[in-house]
């Protein structure tokens, strides 16, 4: 029993690795392979790979299940696109710009939709980020409908950290992607992490053993807001174009399927859950333009029967989550 | 301000008010009685939409069209609760959300398929286009008055179901405890069957009578959802009244807010100033309404009795 469980554990751990190590050479991988298109995939797999992580912060760790968490990315991503719109091109004052705006948005949201629980929790994330996708749509100023484009990627005025090359701005995404991941790692191992965790088992619990509960919750929501903003930065960045669509509710969705395909509550699960995700995604568009008439009831089969996510098939243990 | 102008807008505000309170009945009570969380809701207002668009097309009667629909409504809602929603019962509301949003992607492109991407437009009947005289100088367009007349008619049948009959009984006793209920014989899985059906039939119903002033599109129901959401946690989940009364309010405040507040920041603001924050604000202002309600009361204004918060 012990061995197997060993065993399984280590199949994940080699999984996990390969998911990155795919991730890590795949600018070689890809012209080798003849299809370089799967560079601008997989960049675009990790940059949600990261929202999810940050989702999964929340969600798998704390138990709260915001279904408006693109409204982060959303408001980085916007950031970077104002600022840009107004000349301020330097990622020196766009990054930690967006970051800060993203994590003041998160404070604000969390401080309103925390005092709640359950399903009122979820319906208030979600108007509430939908309340942004409207302001978005009728922000005149800023391309309303039609959304901004960026006329160039953030400025490093580093000669060798020049996101224009396509390489460079991948290797800088894949290290973003690692610092997050580092980061969350940190974070769940913490005494923190430890408190958030024990929020989502029982609650009444903490708070009995003399928790502010409500405070560890804001500041894990605030926590995976900006971290969440990290990806809108990167993601404005890769499209050079942001829109309204990047804060709809579609997005949060998409966010919490990856995290729940991949695995909750399991550190690297979301990564594999996102880079799934695209692949999959990918190769349902070749076979039907109405790819989605299939992605549909396959999400509600993963919903009913593979709880645990591709990290809980890997480890094979019961539905526990 | 004019109020003529102030008159017709605060009916168009009832009037949007009833289209979310049949849509948000139906989300009250399945999400009250049944404990799930339904996001297809609005793709139920879609179809129905749809329903009314193919079968007016057919009979070349809107009214005839409705006639039919409502009841493939009713068999649409009672499939979908079998073959896909009964299983969800006993899970988390992560797991509903999750599942659902999966049939929100189904029935997106299973329209896309059958009716194509374009939107399609119901012509009205001659009786239910023009205006009518109203007092104080009013002319207002009939299928409007028709629409808040209607809303207000399934308003009160619904709470003389819900107050005065048997099955009314049997879904307040749900409401109240499933559990005793199904202790003291009710055919729970049947009873859920039925107010599933009645549910989409009510959302189904807002679709149709909708259509013909916004078309029938892929996208209507997302919007309409998210606003019956925001009724639904103002009101207090699970209650009918609290519905009725939060989506008059909600329409109202949504429909006088794009008209009017433009106008009145321009009482504190330079004029261009006021016309560009206008808009913007005036599309948040049911959500910071929802907020503030929320801070107050986080239950919501009217949550039914013995409901665990």
């Amino acid at each position: 029993m012990n061995v197997g469980l060993t065993r399984c554990m280590t199949l994940s751990r080699v999984i996990s690795a390969l998911v990155l190590a795919i991730c890590a050479f795949m600018p070689f991988l890809a012209p080798a392979v003849g299809e370089p298109f799967l560079i601008g995939m997989f960049a675009r797999a990790m940059i949600w790979s990261i929202a999810a992580l940050s989702l999964n912060l929340i969600m798998g760790y704390g138990g709260m299940i915001s279904f408006g968490h693109a409204a982060y990315l959303g408001v980085a991503a916007y950031t970077v696109g104002i600022l840009s719109f107004h000349g301020v091109t330097s990622a020196w004052i766009q990054w930690p710009t967006a970051l800060i705006v993203s994590a003041i948005v998160a404070f604000l949201f969390g401080a309103i939709s925390l005092r709640t629980r359950g399903v009122y929790f979820i319906m208030i994330t979600l108007a509430l980020s939908q309340m942004l996708y409207f302001l978005a749509r009728s922000a005149e100023l800023y391309g309303s409908d039609d959304g901004l484009t960026i006329a160039r990627r953030s400025a490093t005025g580093l000669s060798f950290l020049n996101l224009n090359d396509r390489v460079t701005f991948y290797y800088v995404i894949f290290a973003a992607l690692l610092l997050c991941l580092f980061v969350l790692w940190r974070i769940v191992n913490s005494r923190f992490g430890m408190v958030i965790r024990g929020i989502k088992s029982n609650e009444t619990r903490m708070e009995g053993i003399g928790i502010s509960t409500y405070r560890y919750k804001l500041a894990a929501f605030v926590i995976a807001g900006t971290m969440c903003g990290l990806a809108g930065i990167l993601e404005a960045n890769l499209e050079k174009f942001v829109s309204p669509d990047t804060l709809n509710w579609a997005r949060s969705g998409e966010m919490i399927f990856m995290v729940v395909l991949g695995g909750m509550g399991s550190l690297f699960g979301p990564v594999t859950g996102a880079v799934v995700y695209w692949l999959l995604q990918d190769k349902l568009a070749d076979l039907t333009e109405h790819w989605q008439i299939i992605f549909g009831p396959f999400l509600i089969l993963v919903v009913l029967f593979a709880r645990g996510g591709i990290d809980g098939m890997l480890k094979r243990r019961p539905r526990d989550a | 301000m004019n109020y003529v102008l102030f008159a017709e807008q605060l009916l168009n505000g009832i009037q949007l008010g009833m289209v979310l309170f049949l849509l948000a009945a139906g989300l009250t009570l399945i999400f009250g009685i049944m404990d799930l969380v339904n996001l297809a809701h609005g793709s139920l207002y879609m179809l129905g939409a749809y329903f009314a668009a193919t079968f007016t097309q057919m009979t070349d009667s809107f009214v005839l069209a409705v006639v039919i629909s409502v009841p493939l409504m009713v068999l649409s809602g009672i499939a979908l609760e079998i073959v896909a929603l009964r299983t969800l019962y006993r899970r988390d509301h992560l797991d509903q959300v999750l599942a659902t949003f999966g049939l929100i992607l189904f029935f997106r492109e299973l329209v896309r398929i059958f009716w194509g991407a374009a939107g399609r437009t119901i012509p009205l009947p001659p009786y239910f286009n023009g205006s009518v005289s109203l007092p104080f100088g009013i002319d207002y367009p009939v299928y409007r008055l028709v629409i808040i007349t209607l809303g207000l008619i399934v308003a009160g049948g619904l709470y003389l179901v819900v107050q005065r009959t048997r099955i009314g009984m049997l879904i307040r006793a749900g409401a109240s405890n499933r559990e005793m209920a199904g202790a003291l014989g009710v055919n729970i899985p049947l009873l859920f069957t039925v107010i599933f059906g009645i549910g989409a039939a009510l959302a189904g119903f807002a679709g149709m009578i909708i259509a013909p002033l916004t078309t029938a599109n892929i996208g209507m129901g997302d919007t309409v959802l998210i606003q019956a959401f925001v009724v639904i946690v103002i009101g207090g989940i699970g209650s009918i009244r609290g519905a009725f009364i939060a989506a008059l309010l909600t329409g109202m405040i949504d429909t006088l807010g794009r008209s009017f507040l433009d106008d009145l920041l321009a009482l504190f603001l330079p004029v261009n100033a006021a016309e560009a924050a206008g808009p913007a604000l005036s599309s948040m202002l049911i959500y910071v309404l929802m907020a503030a309600i929320l801070f107050f009361r986080p239950q919501g204004l009217f949550p039914p009795k013995g409901a665990k918060a």
